[in-house]
């Protein structure tokens, strides 16, 4: 706790801190990452929002497959991966550029060294995405899941990331200060991973195919690890970066930060082969990613303890602050999910719940309720102190708030029950098939109104953002934080 | 933390472990099978003569595979039958045995899948579905499977209209279905959809392996 906690001081906000050289460092460092992180936010969430209509379409084609039938360009199979592949590659990898970078540099108390590079290679990674959606669209989709951009796009994408992740390698090689903390570990082997998975994923399955079910396997232990390895860390490391930083107090444990972090790098990444259980290959692969799956109950309690702990009597705070709401609603999300999934990876579970919406649920649970919640709230922190200014609408930020949560609820709700009931009744024979999918269609329809909260969410983000980027006068001249409510003490945001 | 050696060997060896593990392990375990035949000589070896399984995949079924991939069947149809005792798949018809990893070895792209919208499709070709049910399943599954949340492959057909004697090729609809094409116009399968169900006919369980036989 006591190192921590020094660390902690070292390097508290802009608008808190007493000390005017920590106050202009940071200030410094922000201007060094400015014109690529902003770059990254609008990319993201840009992409969001198109990653949104396409999940509305998927949504309604579920239960209505004579919507928008009538070519191939988006029948159910390309509008899904659109919006799997914006979502996961445009959303989220975008903004944990963002997040993850900036944090980093801050960190590292250490200026990004030619920004503009970083930049160039941004524009290269949404030139390679869009490229490479537009492919899926026309129908060079690969059909392998996470994988699915053509062979000629991602390796457009695999170098402009390399050149990313370096930079952020780069920041902490110059970073100064000899501590170094848990956001640091996190984001450090997150940068490391990700290229890894992905190079690997894309040379044993789509440039020099591995024979038959290895593929599977690959793409598994690639599939799952993009969540597990890439988002999982990164937000983790946002969230424990952002608690104290708003709170003005540290991390409960440092001891506790370092089980989490080590238990979560060494079982995490067996993990993904739980999604083919019962399938053709190996029991003793199954039995391995069986067992990791359940040893993530360790990170994940240790990760969640740490939280609460650090938040626990200052609900208050939590509450105003829009950072924090979305950041508390994640890491409780983040338990949730994780806890909900290491029973998945069960045999007895798994044969239930695999193949069916639950899944579906379950992933959404995790990249949407956990990750993209401590993304919104890092994005809530991070714009005023890049830009110098407030968000100019606290009422647009509830209904965010409240339209995530709402419609997450609905969409998980609807979604595990939609699976069970499928999964239960696909094991019994005697019921017809079409009978199943007939029961699953009020809670897919169900889905469909939780996508219009979701929508409504997004746009009142996308429209407080571009408010805030391209602002008027009035937003320039508004003075002290945006709070949600009037009882916060100053300095929080 | 401190130690940054220990920092950075750790987390190189947590990816190493499950890569050599996972990765490298299976490959050398499962990437070396090769067909066989449906059992075995006194010596473990081949019986001479017979057919090798699994199948290669070949000509017109390969590119019915191609349209397969493009439409993005696999996002609600699985291809693999689990076994006896783990689900209800053998009792549902969708193949006589649970699928094991040497079914696999002869495709380029192996469609595992992992959602089940619609039904396992690894053992499609031995069900008693012909070549017209599965064109006009694809054509409007609501034709065949009433109430099914499958979305219509409609554009993989022309419609057109009759000239002279009626074609060969037209798609089979019952006196005054709802769904069949106006009076004087038939419905024709392209290419690509005599392709799709050629494929859907080649994919058979129909083999016993040695290691895994079909119990009668």
């Amino acid at each position: 706790m006591s190192t921590a906690t020094q660390s902690n001081t070292q390097s508290t906000s802009p608008y808190s801190s007493k000390d005017v050289a920590v106050r202009a460092e940071l200030s410094e460092i922000d201007a060094s990452v400015r014109s690529s992180a902003l770059f990254f936010t609008v990319s993201a969430i840009f992409w969001l929002v198109a990653g949104t209509v396409f999940a509305l379409i998927t949504a309604y084609k579920a239960h209505e497959p004579d919507f928008l039938s009538g070519t191939e360009y988006l029948t159910f199979g390309r509008a899904r991966t659109l919006h799997l592949n914006a979502m996961a590659l445009g959303w989220g990898n975008n903004i944990v550029f963002a997040i993850g970078i900036w944090i980093m540099a801050r960190l590292c108390r250490s200026p990004i060294r030619h920004g503009g590079l970083l930049l160039i290679a941004g524009v290269f990674w949404n030139i390679g995405l869009t490229v490479g959606l537009f492919g899926i669209f026309r129908g060079d989709i690969t059909s392998v899941e996470w994988l699915e951009i053509p062979g000629y796009a991602s390796p457009l994408l695999a170098i402009s990331y390399a050149l990313i992740g370096i930079w952020g390698i780069m920041a902490f090689r110059f970073r100064r200060g000899e501590h170094v903390y848990v956001s640091q570990w996190y984001i450090l082997a997150a940068l490391f991973w990700f290229p890894w998975l992905y190079v690997i994923a894309q040379v044993m399955i789509i440039w020099f195919p591995a024979r038959g079910v290895v593929q599977s396997v690959t793409n598994w232990w690639f599939a799952h690890n993009v969540l597990g390895l890439w988002f999982t860390p990164m937000a983790l490391a946002a969230a424990y970066y952002l608690i104290p930083k708003v709170l003005g107090r540290p991390i409960y444990s440092y001891y506790l930060s370092v089980l989490g972090f080590w238990a979560l790098a060494i079982f995490y990444n067996w993990a993904g082969i739980h999604h083919l259980v019962g399938g053709p290959i190996p029991v003793w692969l199954i039995s391995a990613g069986i067992v990791a799956s359940v040893m993530m109950v360790i990170p994940v309690i240790v990760v969640g303890l740490n939280h609460h702990m650090s938040v626990v009597g200052l609900h208050k705070e939590v509450w105003a602050s829009p950072t924090l709401r979305f950041v508390v609603f994640g890491a409780i999300s983040y338990t949730l999910a994780s806890l909900i999934g290491s029973a998945m990876a069960l045999r007895t579970v798994s044969e239930v719940t695999h193949f069916t919406h639950f899944v579906v649920g379950h992933a959404h649970h995790g990249v949407y309720a956990f990750f993209s919640m401590i993304m919104f709230g890092g994005v809530y922190y991070m714009m005023p102190r890049l830009l110098k200014r407030e968000w100019p609408s606290a009422t647009l930020i509830r209904i965010h708030f409240w339209g995530s949560a709402i419609g997450i609820t609905v969409m998980l709700i609807a979604l595990h029950v939609a699976g069970w009931i499928q999964g239960t009744q696909m094991n019994d024979a005697t019921v017809p098939f079409l009978d199943i999918v007939k029961q699953t269609m009020p809670w897919l329809q169900a889905r469909s109104v939780s996508g219009v909260f979701l929508t409504v969410a997004h746009m009142a983000f996308a429209v407080n953002f571009f408010w805030m980027l391209f602002a008027a006068g009035a937003v320039r001249a508004k003075q002290g934080p945006t709070l949600l409510t009037r009882t916060s003490e100053e300095g929080a945001a | 933390m401190k130690n940054l050696p220990l920092l950075f060997c750790g987390i190189f060896f947590a990816l190493a472990f499950s890569f050599c593990g996972l990765i490298l392990s299976s490959d050398y375990q499962v990437g070396s099978l090769t067909q066989s035949t449906q059992t075995l000589d006194e010596d473990g070896n081949n019986v001479e003569g017979e057919t090798l399984y699994p199948l290669m995949e070949s000509g017109l079924a390969k590119q019915g595979k191609q349209v397969y991939i493009e439409m993005g069947c696999i996002y609600c149809h699985t291809q693999q039958v689990r076994r006896v005792g783990f689900g209800a798949d053998v009792e549902r018809n969708w193949g006589p045995r649970g699928a094991v990893a040497r079914d696999y070895v002869t495709q380029d792209r192996v469609l595992l899948g992992t959602m089940r919208t619609g039904p396992d499709l690894m053992h499609v070709g031995g069900r008693p579905l012909n070549k017209d049910w599965h064109l006009l399943h694809l054509y409007n599954p609501q034709i065949t499977s009433k109430g099914s949340n499958m979305p219509p492959f409609a554009f993989l057909f022309e419609t057109r209209k009759i000239d002279g004697e009626p074609s060969a090729d037209a798609l089979k609809f019952v006196d005054g279905s709802e769904y069949g094409p106006a009076e004087g116009y038939e419905v024709i399968p392209t290419r690509r959809a005599n392709a799709l169900v050629e494929y859907l006919l080649s994919l058979k369980l129909d083999y016993s392996l040695p290691e895994a036989p079909i119990v009668e």
